[in-house]
């Protein structure tokens, strides 16, 4: 029975293996983040200073477009979905995902969705300029013919997306090992769940959505088209209708990789696990009915307006919910900070300082005044940097010596996160101030007055750029030449995950464990 | 190994320092919203400033329980890990408490927001509309339009020469309007979603084609107040700025009262005949000025966005054809037909059949374009 796995390339290709899926989706979702971090620096580098430089509006519209794109399909879910590939089995004691072979097509299809947008950067009239909310009649008529590539790949991606949480929740409704109930999963599961049940809602969605602008722009349909009896504004609450339910699908499953990591690191268990369950469960329910909240200025009537400001402040309540809980498991225990702790305590820290500006931008009258402006691009940064990246982060040293049977280098990993945690307040943290002080965003030029922190944002940023880089150098050196890591690897580290050999065996739980 | 915390740490705090010291040396460093010149931007600006301190408040509180234990309970200083989990009571009061605070934050939100939407009794209506990439007002009950382009040079853009003040924040028509009257704004668009923002008038509306959006002001005090649009609208987005004028009523009138007399002016003028040169040298600047940015300035355009000029059917092909497209525009092509003057049109078109090699050797004239809206 025991068997390891096929040589050579067939290997990656033909595999249906979790353990190799996930390992090609957290390998692209590196690649995918460095590519779009690249673009995020030449986006800074022409912000630099007031005055066009290095690159053109025309194309400074295709690297905001394409960084935005880039890192919430390429590198954000891809990374959460190699997570869950790796770690779901394992920690409901299943011996693989429910539906393996779709699993590989479900991976092998993003390459060349990811292609093909990047692609678009060498077509006529270059790539996709239209912000990556691409709202309708900007990104139909007014598109340039890459628009048609952008469409497929949006489709790619949404199978891709669809499939993955199909057999997500296939994997964990029917194959928990023998005594594990929902409420003994760990709430990793518990949030990809929830997180299966976002994406399967709202991926057709943004489909509709794509298909409708392919008809409008190939088809002679006016969904989006004034002069045709269409309706431009129907295309923005479409997308936010996907949209809004993304940015959590974006959130949720790290909210469960720092409840995995603060109890192991505090030596004591997670505070109040059902209400996390019933906090995310509420949170995945009010992220359908805020949506509009990204179009406060539209011109929705005041009654429209004024329930999506109340549904929105309401989010506020379970997401504190949560970060209570996190500080709460944090009181009395025995803390250390290895590098993913550190990682995590972060994320509590500017995740909700992200929560914060957000319940600023709630408040409809003022929004009025931040909405399109920096403070914008400050606040989805703070939740989605510290937020996303910082958890895939925490959790790839968390989990890195349980799959590859080697440590990482404590002393480096820690370099690692001081640099990323200053650079990325030097980046985003003088956002704040320039949205403030009225600098609109995706604008290649701006006033002097703003220049000093456009700098500031600048440096940091590249700084930031340099801390990915060490991580990638420290990811290559514990793979090659690591310490042998033990078992449990963490003190306290408590788990399914935890109770196989590091690194973890080709195939784990052929014979579901008992649990108690 | 411990790695020593207090290095990054003491880095983050000489950061802070050097930052803020710098903050007040540079008196330019503008940090926080404006407060803006009306009774509603002030109202806003409160707004923002109280549910700023609120999350401060809740932010000392969480973060600072966060630290303590941080500090007091790490495994290094001894700290022996308890093992509680759970506690109804404690989840129900940072449930209740957060919603209080909510409902005290809804409170004058709600309130604020009901008089932004109030746009009854407005004494003058300004009817404005985005255009790629230039705004157009009109004020309806005086028959007044025109429109508004940025005009910082492209030296200041490219480095060629010193910013100014008001660098991209600077247009060659400002909208006036006159200070203490009621005046409300319906705000649409020509051809993609714009965005009008003055954050002085804390007035920010989105410009949507098929969308006639309401929105209301009243300046206190006589100023100049500067805006952007704040909605991604193509390649020229960061380059429509926004200029409005608060004046006595008096120069309003005035300014109307010029406008108007301009207004005739070009409807006489459209009845003149001029020569070929004329017409050539005037529509090579409207050119330069208008459709390079597309079309570029050697009229060879765009591959697969922008056609080119040079060689283009439809400059070689009939007239009519030619003056439909520039009038009427198709596609992201903009409709020209409102924003120039029949003397503009005709020079520009009479300038495209006969330059970057194209020798149609036709002269449109100004009477040629009125006759040809008048017939559409
Ligand atoms: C916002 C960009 C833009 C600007 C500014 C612009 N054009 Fe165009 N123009 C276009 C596009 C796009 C087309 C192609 C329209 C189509 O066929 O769908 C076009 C087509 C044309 C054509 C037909 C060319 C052909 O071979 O199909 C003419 C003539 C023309 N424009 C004249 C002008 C004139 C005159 C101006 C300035 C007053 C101008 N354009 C400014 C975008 C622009
Ligand atoms: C290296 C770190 C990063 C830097 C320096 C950076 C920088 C920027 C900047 C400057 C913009 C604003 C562009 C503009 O409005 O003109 C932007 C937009 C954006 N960023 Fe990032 N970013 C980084 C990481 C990320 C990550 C990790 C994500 C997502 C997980 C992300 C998602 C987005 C999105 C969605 C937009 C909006 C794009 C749009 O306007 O259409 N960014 N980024
Ligand atoms: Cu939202
Ligand atoms: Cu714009």
């Amino acid at each position: 029975m025991a068997h390891g796995p096929a040589k050579g390339l067939s290997r990656w290709l033909f595999t249906t293996n979790h353990k190799d899926i996930g390992t090609m989706y957290l390998w692209f979702s590196f690649l995918m983040f460095f590519l779009g971090g690249l673009f995020a620096l030449v986006i800074r580098a022409e912000l630099f200073q007031p005055g066009l430089q290095i690159v053109e509006p025309a194309f400074f519209n295709q690297m905001t477009t394409l960084h935005g794109l880039i890192m919430v399909f390429g590198a954000v879910m891809p990374a959460f979905v190699g997570l869950a590939n790796w770690m779901l089995p394992m920690m409901i004691g299943a011996p693989d995902m429910a539906l393996p072979r779709m699993n590989n097509w479900s991976f092998w299809i993003l390459p060349f969705a990811f292609a093909a947008l990047v692609s678009t950067l060498f077509m006529e009239g270059g790539a996709p300029d239209f912000g990556w909310t691409f709202y309708a009649p900007l990104s139909t008529t007014y598109a340039p013919p890459s628009v048609t590539l952008f469409i497929f790949s949006v489709h790619i991606m949404g199978a891709s997306s669809i499939m993955g949480a199909i057999n997500i929740i296939a994997t964990i409704l029917n194959m928990r090992a023998p005594g594990m109930t929902l409420m003994k999963m760990p709430l990793f599961v518990w949030t990809w769940l929830i997180t299966a049940y976002l994406l399967i809602a709202v991926m057709p969605v943004l489909a509709g959505v794509v298909t409708m602008m392919l008809m409008d722009i190939h088809f002679g349909t006016s969904f989006f088209d004034a002069a045709g009896g269409g309706d431009p504004v129907l295309f923005q609450h479409i997308f936010w209708f996907f949209g809004h339910p993304e940015v959590y699908i974006m959130i949720l499953p790290a909210f469960g990789i720092v409840s995995a990591i603060i109890p192991t690191f505090a030596r004591k268990p997670l505070f109040g696990y059902s209400s996390m369950v019933y906090a995310t469960a509420s949170i995945a329910f009010l992220s359908f009915i805020v949506w509009a909240h990204h179009m406060f200025t539209v011109g929705m009537p005041l009654a429209g307006e004024l329930i999506f400001m109340y549904a929105t402040m309401l989010i506020a309540v379970p997401t504190g919910v949560k970060v209570f809980n996190w500080v709460t498991t944090m009181w009395r225990g025995a803390m250390t900070f290895e590098t993913p702790m550190l990682f995590s305590i972060a994320f509590v820290i500017l995740f909700t300082i992200g929560g914060f500006s957000g319940l600023m931008l709630a408040i409809a009258p003022a929004d009025f005044q931040y909405h399109d402006t920096y403070f914008v691009v400050a606040h989805f940064h703070y939740v989605l940097v510290p937020g996303a990246i910082f958890s895939i982060t925490a959790a790839v040293y968390y989990w890195l010596p349980k799959w590859c049977g080697r440590m990482y280098d404590e002393a480096m990993g820690r370099v690692h996160f001081w640099i990323a945690f200053i650079g990325l307040n030097v980046t985003f943290f003088p956002m704040h101030f320039s949205g403030l002080a009225g600098m609109p965003r995706r604008i290649p030029d701006y006033n002097p007055l703003w220049a000093d922190w456009n700098m500031i944002s600048s440096v940091g940023a590249f700084l930031f750029g340099a801390a990915q880089v060490l991580f990638l150098y420290i990811v290559i050196r514990t793979i090659i030449g690591g310490k042998k890591a033990s078992d449990e690897v963490w003190e306290a580290s408590h788990g399914l995950e935890w109770t196989v050999a590091s690194p973890a065996p080709y195939h784990t739980f052929s014979t579901p464990p008992e649990v108690k | 190994m411990r790695f020593p915390l207090r290095t990054p740490i003491a880095l983050c705090v000489l950061l802070f320092f050097v930052l803020s010291a710098s903050i007040s040396y540079a008196s330019e460093w503008r940090l926080n919203m404006t407060e803006g010149v009306t009774a509603v931007s002030q109202e806003v600006f409160s707004l923002h400033m109280l549910i700023f301190w609120i999350c401060c408040g809740i932010g000392v509180v969480v973060f600072g329980v966060m630290f303590v234990s941080m500090f007091l309970h790490r495994k290094s200083r001894g700290a022996v890990a308890a093992n509680f989990h759970e506690s109804t009571a404690l989840e129900f009061v940072w449930t209740i408490i957060p919603l209080l605070i909510l409902v005290g934050m809804a409170y004058p939100a709600t309130t604020t927001l009901m008089k932004i939407y109030d746009t009854e009794d407005a004494e003058v209506d300004v009817l404005i509309t985005g255009y790629q990439w230039k705004w157009k007002y009109d004020f309806p009950e005086q028959g007044v339009s025109f429109f508004s382009n940025m005009s910082t040079p492209k030296e200041q853009i490219l480095g060629g020469a010193e910013k100014g003040e008001h660098y991209l924040l600077e247009v060659d028509e400002p909208l006036l309007i006159p200070v203490d009257k009621k005046v409300r704004f319906l705000v649409t668009a020509a051809d993609v979603i714009h965005s009008w923002w003055v954050p002085d008038l804390a007035v920010k509306r989105d410009a949507i084609p098929g969308y006639i959006n309401q929105a209301w002001t009243k300046v206190q005090e006589p100023g100049v107040f500067r805006g952007q649009c704040a909605e991604l609208c193509g390649k020229d987005h960061g380059f429509m700025p926004i200029e409005v004028h608060a004046v006595s009523q008096d120069e309003f009138d005035q300014w109307i009262a010029a406008k108007q007399a301009r207004a005739q002016e070009i409807a006489e003028a459209a009845k003149q005949t001029l020569s070929f040169d004329e017409l050539y040298t005037q529509g090579e600047a409207i050119y330069a000025n208008q459709c390079a940015t597309c079309h570029q300035p050697n009229g060879e355009g765009v591959a697969g966005v922008f056609p080119a000029i040079a060689g283009s059917p439809i400059a070689l092909g009939a007239l009519d054809e030619h003056l439909s497209r520039v009038v009427k525009g198709l596609g992201a092509m903009p409709a020209f037909g409102e924003q120039l003057t029949p003397v503009e049109l005709a020079a520009v078109v009479t300038f495209q059949r006969n330059a970057f090699g194209n020798n149609m050797g036709d002269i449109v004239q100004p009477i040629d374009i009125v006759n040809y809206k008048q017939g559409q």
